[in-house]
């Protein structure tokens, strides 16, 4: 582990008792969802962790406790560290708080993570769909949501594919 | 016919002002199909008179569900999808791809490869900055520069179509090195790019840098402080006209960037004009880089000898039975990572191209995400467009240079 980040990770140990994972020089932190804004403040402002470089999710279904993993990679510019925040989320009705106090750029990641997931974002100022149609169901990332494709019209069955298509049910 | 949905007042009252509810300002769409908006990207705007109280970005119209694509493919077959991300900068996400594998199952890569690759995603820059150039310069009004920009951008295709069969969809960098070693004719075409860029780099500059009318346009317009840039996310060029030298090629290089000597030009205004001159000065670098790269390019093997991971060349395979048995299983199963999840990031032309990768152990991936720059970029935009002309979000739109199929992924 980086020697910078040793402190860093005692620190969130001590106080949210979080659990170090490491691989291939990359330190994951699993902290419980009630800890992860304060843990993030934490890092923010304490340890100059200004900029939240991604988030996303992993589904782990058909586990169900916890389902989801929700993911914060953070950086800090001034000390160039890495950092990388994992909270386990269940299966049912999963829901984190929302990180749009702590780090703004998280509000459409977060509205990603409700529209690729399902998963509430609680206290979020704008939760609407921002990649797929606003009427659109289910949320595709999810590992039981299979993947669609369309069907290739040959001659043979041309019209029989044609027909369970949208426009040709007039 | 299946019923579209309609959006209500109702679902977006909370994004616009309480005077557009009481109807003193006016709702107006700008987008997706608008020439300046550079894709398919709609932009709601809240007008009063002529000026932007509230913009709302729509995204997702080139929504292709790679993500979702690339769990049912192999790590091989699913480096394809990868091109068709920020289809201006192709081989750079090869090259963050193809980073994050070989961080995953720790495959080393030769010198030569790494060279190459270097050489073509710095040409890969060169030839998306012409474009943001090209098309940035035509929002406000500059016509010329967009037909010498794509003139010049044309020689950088030629030279991966020299190397790979194709101007944009390369696939060239693959996971342990690059496809195949580069043909005789690849160092000339290169050379004539260092000679003849520096040249054209100046006639841009020339018919922009101190042209009154662009000055109007860009000068104090759409400005971001380096604080509230971080806190949007903001990488890349656009992060560093706001002053911090934040280039992940110095702080944490990748494929061999440490040995190079180059700048990170950085400007403190944070304005458009500021992000036109770090994108030209970064052009400049970009030569600097390649004629480095170019000079010392060194011999030997252009991919890995891991076999477990890398095909064996075609002429093992009729002459050994391991070369064959290892061809035969990277064809049909692909190869196995071990299980765990990395994190691994480039400096694209835009920003922090990031790429989280998680196994199972399987052969393929089991979740693939994609970081991309323009969707932070562009998260920006409400804030750097409160307050100015409707003509003045045009050149925002320009200058923070995005690309849909980033964007929506």
């Amino acid at each position: 582990m980086n020697k910078q980040l040793q402190p860093i990770v005692q620190a969130l140990q001590k106080e949210f008792d979080a659990q170090v994972d490491e691989f291939r020089d990359e330190v994951h932190l699993l902290v419980a969802s009630e800890h992860i804004v304060s843990a993030c403040q934490k890092l923010r402002d304490e340890f100059g962790f200004e900029l939240l470089s991604t988030m996303t999710a992993v589904d782990y279904w058909p586990q169900d406790d916890p389902r989801f993993h929700v993911i914060y990679q953070l950086t800090s510019l001034a000390r160039n560290l890495s950092l990388s925040l994992r909270v386990p989320v269940a299966g049912n009705s999963p829901a984190i708080p929302t990180l749009t106090g702590v780090y703004k750029n998280a509000n459409w990641r977060e509205r990603e993570l409700w529209d690729m997931f399902g998963i509430h974002i609680e206290g979020h100022p704008d939760l609407r769909r921002i990649l797929m149609p606003a009427d659109w169901e289910g949320h595709p990332l999810r590992k039981d949501y299979p993947l669609g494709y369309e069907e290739p019209q040959f001659t043979f069955n041309f019209k029989e594919i044609g027909l369970g298509k949208p426009h040709g049910k007039e | 016919m299946t019923q579209l949905h309609e959006v209500t007042m109702d679902e977006i009252k909370h994004l616009v002002s309480d005077r557009a509810l009481a109807g003193e300002t006016v709702l107006l769409n700008m987008g997706p199909q608008h020439p300046s908006t550079h894709g398919v990207l709609r932009l709601l705007l809240e007008l009063d008179g002529e000026t932007v109280v509230n913009c709302i970005p729509d995204v997702g119209f080139l929504h292709t569900g790679i993500e979702k694509n690339m769990e049912s493919k192999t790590y091989q077959q699913a480096e394809v999808m990868t091109d068709r991300l920020d289809y201006l900068n192709t081989v750079g996400n090869n090259l963050a791809y193809c980073l994050a594998v070989e961080k995953l199952v720790e495959l080393d890569v030769p010198p030569r490869a790494q060279a190459l690759r270097v050489i073509l995603a710095e040409l890969q820059r060169l030839a998306s900055h012409l474009v943001w150039l090209g098309t940035s310069a035509l929002d406000v009004a500059a016509m010329s520069v967009f037909l010498y920009c794509f003139r010049e951008r044309e020689v950088i295709l030629d030279i991966f179509e020299l190397v790979s069969g194709q101007r944009m969809m390369t696939t060239f960098i693959r996971p342990g090195g690059t496809w195949r070693d580069v043909p005789v004719e690849f160092e000339d075409a290169v050379r004539n790019v260092l000679e003849t860029f520096p040249k054209r780099i100046d006639e841009y500059e020339a018919l922009l840098t101190k042209n009154p009318l662009f000055l109007d346009r860009t000068l104090g317009i759409g400005k971001v402080s380096a604080e509230e840039a971080l806190q949007w996310g903001v990488t890349g060029p656009s992060l560093r006209a706001s002053g911090p030298d934040w280039d992940l090629r110095k702080t944490r290089p990748y494929s061999g960037y440490e040995q190079y000597d180059f700048d990170v030009p950085t400007h403190t205004e944070g304005d458009v004009y500021a992000r036109y001159l770090v994108r030209v000065q970064e052009m400049r670098e970009s030569l600097k880089i390649i004629r480095q790269a170019l000079d010392k390019l060194p011999l030997g093997p252009i991919r890995s000898n891991d076999h477990k991971f890398v095909p064996p060349p075609r002429s093992e395979i009729g002459v050994s039975m391991e070369a064959l048995i290892h061809h035969f299983k990277l064809w049909t199963e692909g190869f196995s990572a071990p299980k765990g999840a990395i994190y691994s990031a480039v400096e694209s032309p835009r920003g922090e191209l990031g790429v989280y990768l998680e196994s199972d152990g399987g052969p393929k991936p089991y979740r693939v995400h994609w970081r991309t720059p323009s969707f932070n970029n562009l998260e920006v935009l409400p804030v750097l467009s409160k307050g100015v002309l409707v003509a003045d979000l045009v050149a925002i739109i320009g200058s923070v240079d995005i690309v849909l199929g980033d964007v929506d992924r």
